[in-house]
This record gives structure tokens, C-alpha cells and sequence, in this order.
């Protein structure tokens, strides 16, 4: 009963998802303002493209997660509420993705962190524990600094709504004075979003509870902090246009080598998976450091790419553990004798992730690439492409020791039944297949992306629409 | 525990504890009060019935597991907000019924009425599972 009702939820929350993504493609952003009180005195809710095309990814993650979930979870946490619980985390994201004021985000972000706090330690296995404390000391502190940053604009500014906070600092004096709090507000979001030198966490605690939470955890958390950074660095603190944000791009650089590089040594599935979590981040952000028209553009090209390639992953983590046994690496072996299809499903995402061509990632990083050189950042580029060069090799260590050899004699196989392979393989197989499809036809995608970054910058429209909006009309 | 002033003190606190309870709820809209210290109030009454009878007594007073009053007052609280959508408007607008009394009064009944009675159910919810739970694990 409770499956099936979450399930039908999760696809609901898909469809009306991708019918909002519609109506914002079709006739721009879309402002509701709750119980009719006008911005900015109401309760906002903006959708434009960035929002929208976040809320369909995090529709179609969740339905993907709850599908998997079918078959891996456990009564015991069932019985403790565990769809419920899922359910709530995607309406904390869906709400801090469309919110437009940023006293609302932070009530979203608690609630996300509440729900998944939950999940995390739901089980109270000793290893799910001892991931839990750090994921839960560091979340509060973020918002602990995230809270301090609002109160302190708000004393400054007098307002919450972001459009209204735009407006108000596009004042040059207040903006200079209000400067330092952007310094907080990147503190806060970016130990949200796992960057250097605040990412300790995650790695930490990804691995601990069960796949399906892991899954939905490394899609969409983290991503939910590179999303509040990039409305803060465009709508509220914004760089003149093409002015790198240096900062913020050595902090890129600096996530993408200690990402990757803990991936390297690494030697369980899911922790090497989380390091990269990590270095990609610093892919995202860097597209938001270099604040060009493509840059942009980029940062939410590799957003969309990553959050299904890396929920994806880690599902194939959680079918290799269910059918040898093990996340070690050492442990497992043999897979791709045992499971032909599961090992292209897993090539086509890994190499995605690496940014082989003609996959998703190529794009995303190519166009990351052609953003930095554009503006002349060489280094990041450099960077850039090493670190995609080392992913690549640390996708291959995966490959070899999981897939490739020989199954180690103490290695336990239970080839998977019928049911499980339907409600494991179909969602792997289908965000697999989306991956291929945006390598394939990237042109509409990237003309989403461009227009959203369009969007982004020109955010007067963005305000007028918000401010002028006194409610009434129905989205 | 069972003392014979504290049962015969709490019959009447109880009763008054609870009418005061939905004056603050009906109060709320334009003056200090709301579902939100109206449901408090309201639990605090079912707390002291807890301490004065013992848990099972106020289980089976209740009728109900205090979980599904949680979930009742969310259902009333998205249904108030949803009445809005009918008249073309924006989710959780005040929508208000004005009925003539006579001698020229009137009778307003709106959406945020029903909003606060969700907020009331929530708050008292939520408070008595913590509570009940409490209690139990002591005894």
C-alpha cells in the first residue's frame, strides 16, 4: 500500500514537473504568489528554466529512486516510514528549487536535511551511525551560516524576496557593504554543495545507508547547494558579465584535483563514486566562476548530465553489491560474465561521467572548455581536462576489478531473479539511455541551457515579473 | 502517582483548558492566538489528563491514534488551500463565506479558519505522539 501510493506519487510529481518545464518554455517564468499577498510582502514561488528543468530532473531521480527502492528496501524500514520520508526530501528540494525568497530557501533546506537525516541513520547500523554525526554536525553548521547571512541582508536590505534583493542591491553602497554577506552565503552553500575545502563530509557519509537513499542523496543534494550558489552569484551578488569570479574559480579548481585525486585511492564502489561527487562539483561551479553567457550555460548543462550519470552509478553499485556481495573492489570480480547488459549500462554512464564522446559528459565538458577559453582562464581548463583524464582512469579501475577479472574464490554470486532485474535494471537502464540520447541530439539541450543562462542574466526580467506580478493569476 | 486532588482538580482544568484552547484558535485570525498555541494548549490538556489517569486513559479517550490527527489537520490545511483554485485564484487565498445574522451581524466563515483548525490538529498531534510516547517508555 504505502509502495504503491509512492510510487504513483513520484510519477505524479514527474508528470506535473515536466508539464510546469513546458509552460515555462512556452510562455516564459512563471511567478505564483501564495494566498494572493503581493511580492514582496507574500510568499513567493518563481519557476523559470533553471527551477523548472531542476524540478523535472529531481521528478524523474525520485521516480528512478522509488522504483529501486521497490526491491532493496527492507520491511524493517518500511515500517518506519521510509517512503514517506523519501517522498518528503523531493518535496524539500522541489521547494527550495522554485522558492524566490531566501529566507523560504532556508526553510526548504531544513526541511530536505530533516527528512534526510532520516534516511541516513534509518537502520541504525553502526557504519550508518558513525556517517551520520559528520553529515549531520556539518549540515547544521551550514545552515547555522546560512541563517546568520540571511539575517544579517535582511538588516541591510530590509527584504527576503530575491527579486526585491536584486533590486535593492543594484545600489552600489549597499551592495559594497552588503558584500561580505555573498562571502557567507558562499560558505554556507558551498559546504551544502561539497566544495574544497568543505567537502570532508561527504564521502563520509554517502556510503552508509542503503543505495536507493545513497542514489538520490549523490543526484540531488549536493546539487541543491550548486543551485542556491548559482541564484546567489547571479541574481543577488553578480559580477559585472564577463568577469571571472577568481575566487570561486581557484575553489573550482581546487575541488575538481582533491575530488579526484581521493578517488583514486579509493577501493570500495560507493566511495569512490562519492569522491567523484566531489570533483564534479567543481565542474559546476566553475562554469558559474567564469560568468560568461556560455559559462553559464555549461554550469547547467553538467548539473542536468551529472545528476543522472551519478544517481545512475550508484545504482549499478547497489545490483554489483546485491549480486556479489560486497562494494570492495577487491571482493568483487566476474560481473561482466555474469551480466553483459548491466556492464554496457555501467560503461555508458562511467564514460559519460568521464566525458567520453559522444555521451553527455563530452558536452558538458566541452563546452566547460570552451567557456574558459573564451574568456582566457587557461589553467582551469588544463585542470579541467586532467581531472577528466583521471576520472577516466579511476572509472577503468572500477571496470577491471568489478567487471573484467575473474571473480575472487571467496566471492558469493546470486544472480539476480526476474523481479529484481525489472525494478533494478529498468531505471539504470533508462536514465542510461537519456545520457546517450543528450550525447546524441545535444542541440535542443544546449539551447535550453543557453536560454536559461539567458535568463539568468538578464534577471530585470526575472524582478519586473516577480514585483508587478500581485497574484491572481494561476500557473 | 494517582493523587485524589490531582484527578479532581484535572477534571475541571481539562474542560477549561480545552474551551480556552478553542478560543485561541478562534481568536487567532486578527488578534494574538491560532491553531498553532491552540493546539499546545489543547495537548498540554491531554498531558495533564495523561499525568493525572495514566497513558491508556487518554488513548482511549482520544479515540483516535494521535498520528492520524496529524494527518487529519494536514488534510484540512491543503484542502483550505486548495478551495482557492476553484474561484480562479492563487493557492491558499482567503476565501471567506459571509452570512447575515440577524440584527445586522455577521457570520464570517473563511479558508484561514479551516487553515488554523489544520495547524490546531497538527500541533496537537504531533505534541501528544511525542508525549504518549514519553510516558510510555517510562512506565
Amino acid at each position: 500500500m504505502q509502495r504503491r501510493i509512492s510510487f504513483v506519487g513520484a510519477a505524479f510529481l514527474l508528470y506535473s514537473s515536466v508539464l510546469l518545464l513546458k509552460e515555462i518554455l512556452a510562455s516564459g517564468i512563471q511567478v505564483l504568489q501564495l494566498g494572493s499577498w503581493p511580492a514582496p510582502y507574500g510568499i513567493t514561488f518563481v519557476a523559470d528554466i533553471l527551477s523548472g528543468t531542476m524540478v523535472v530532473i529531481t521528478g524523474l531521480i525520485g521516480l528512478a529512486s522509488v522504483t529501486y527502492s521497490l526491491q532493496t528496501i527492507d520491511r524493517e524500514r518500511q515500517a518506519f516510514g521510509y517512503y514517506p520520508v523519501t517522498l518528503l526530501l523531493l518535496f524539500g528540494i522541489n521547494g527550495a528549487f522554485l522558492t524566490g525568497d531566501i529566507f523560504n530557501l532556508y526553510v526548504w533546506f531544513e526541511v530536505l536535511l530533516i527528512s534526510s537525516f532520516v534516511l541516513l541513520s534509518m537502520g541504525r547500523s553502526r557504519s550508518q551511525i558513525a556517517g551520520t554525526v559528520p553529515y549531520v554536525v556539518m549540515n547544521l553548521l551550514g545552515s547555522m551560516l546560512f541563517l546568520i547571512a540571511v539575517g544579517l541582508l535582511y538588516g541591510n536590505t530590509g527584504s527576503l524576496n530575491f527579486a526585491h534583493l536584486s533590486l535593492k542591491l543594484s545600489d552600489p553602497v549597499l551592495a559594497a557593504v552588503a558584500q561580505p554577506i555573498s562571502l557567507l552565503l558562499l560558505g554556507a552553500f558551498g559546504l551544502k554543495a561539497a566544495i574544497f575545502p568543505l567537502f570532508f563530509w561527504l564521502p563520509a557519509s554517502y556510503p552508509a545507508p542503503p543505495v536507493a537513499v545513497s542514489a538520490l542523496f549523490a543526484g540531488l543534494l549536493t546539487k541543491v547547494g550548486v543551485y542556491a550558489l548559482i541564484r546567489t552569484f547571479t541574481l543577488l551578488f553578480p559580477l559585472p558579465l564577463g568577469e571571472p569570479n577568481q575566487l570561486l574559480i581557484s575553489i573550482s579548481g581546487l575541488t575538481m584535483i582533491t575530488g579526484v585525486l581521493g578517488a583514486v585511492a579509493q577501493n570500495e564502489f560507493r566511495r569512490v563514486l562519492s569522491f567523484h561527487i566531489v570533483s564534479q562539483i567543481g565542474y559546476m561551479t566553475m562554469g558559474l566562476a567564469l560568468n560568461t553567457r556560455l559559462g553559464i550555460a555549461a554550469s547547467f548543462f553538467y548539473i542536468v548530465h551529472h545528476i543522472i550519470v551519478k544517481t545512475n552509478l550508484f545504482f549499478v553499485s547497489g545490483v554489483v553489491q546485491l549480486s556479489g556481495g560486497s562494494f570492495r573492489l577487491q571482493q568483487l570480480g566476474g560481473t561482466y560474465r555474469l551480466s553483459p547488459f548491466l556492464s554496457l549500462l555501467f560503461l555508458v554512464s562511467a564514460f559519460s561521467l568521464a566525458g567520453l564522446p559522444p555521451l553527455s559528459g563530452f558536452w558538458g565538458k566541452f563546452l566547460l572548455a570552451q567557456a574558459g577559453l573564451e574568456s582566457g582562464q587557461f589553467p582551469i581548463v588544463v585542470i579541467s581536462l586532467v581531472v577528466g583524464l583521471l576520472t577516466t582512469f579511476s572509472m577503468t579501475k572500477i571496470w577491471n576489478e568489478v567487471f573484467w577479472k575473474n571473480a575472487p574464490n571467496s566471492a558469493r554470486i546470486n544472480p539476480l531473479n526476474r523481479t529484481q532485474q525489472l525494478y533494478l535494471l529498468l531505471p539504470i537502464t533508462v536514465l542510461a539511455l537519456i545520457t546517450v540520447v543528450i550525447g546524441l541530439f545535444t542541440d535542443p539541450f544546449s539551447s535550453i541551457a543557453l536560454r536559461a543562462a539567458d535568463e539568468l542574466i538578464g534577471k530585470q526580467a526575472y524582478v519586473k515579473l516577480v514585483l508587478q506580478n500581485t497574484g491572481g493569476a494561476n500557473p | 502517582m494517582t493523587s485524589l486532588i490531582l484527578r479532581t482538580a484535572s477534571r475541571f482544568l481539562i474542560t477549561l483548558l480545552l474551551l480556552y484552547s478553542i478560543f485561541l484558535l478562534l481568536r487567532g485570525h486578527n488578534a494574538p492566538g491560532g491553531g498553532f498555541v491552540g493546539g499546545l494548549v489543547a495537548a498540554s490538556a491531554w498531558a495533564l489528563y495523561g499525568i493525572a489517569f495514566g497513558e491508556t486513559s487518554v488513548r482511549k479517550s482520544l479515540g483516535l491514534e494521535p498520528q492520524t490527527f496529524i494527518a487529519l489537520g494536514l488534510g484540512l490545511a491543503a484542502v483550505s488551500g486548495l478551495i482557492a483554485l476553484f474561484g480562479k485564484k492563487a493557492f491558499l487565498t482567503g476565501t471567506w463565506l459571509i452570512m447575515d445574522l440577524e440584527q445586522g451581524r455577521k457570520l464570517e466563515i473563511g479558508s484561514p479558519l479551516f487553515f488554523d483548525l489544520g495547524v490546531y490538529f497538527v500541533v496537537l498531534g504531533t505534541a501528544l505522539t511525542i508525549i504518549l510516547i514519553l510516558e510510555e517508555e517510562e512506565s
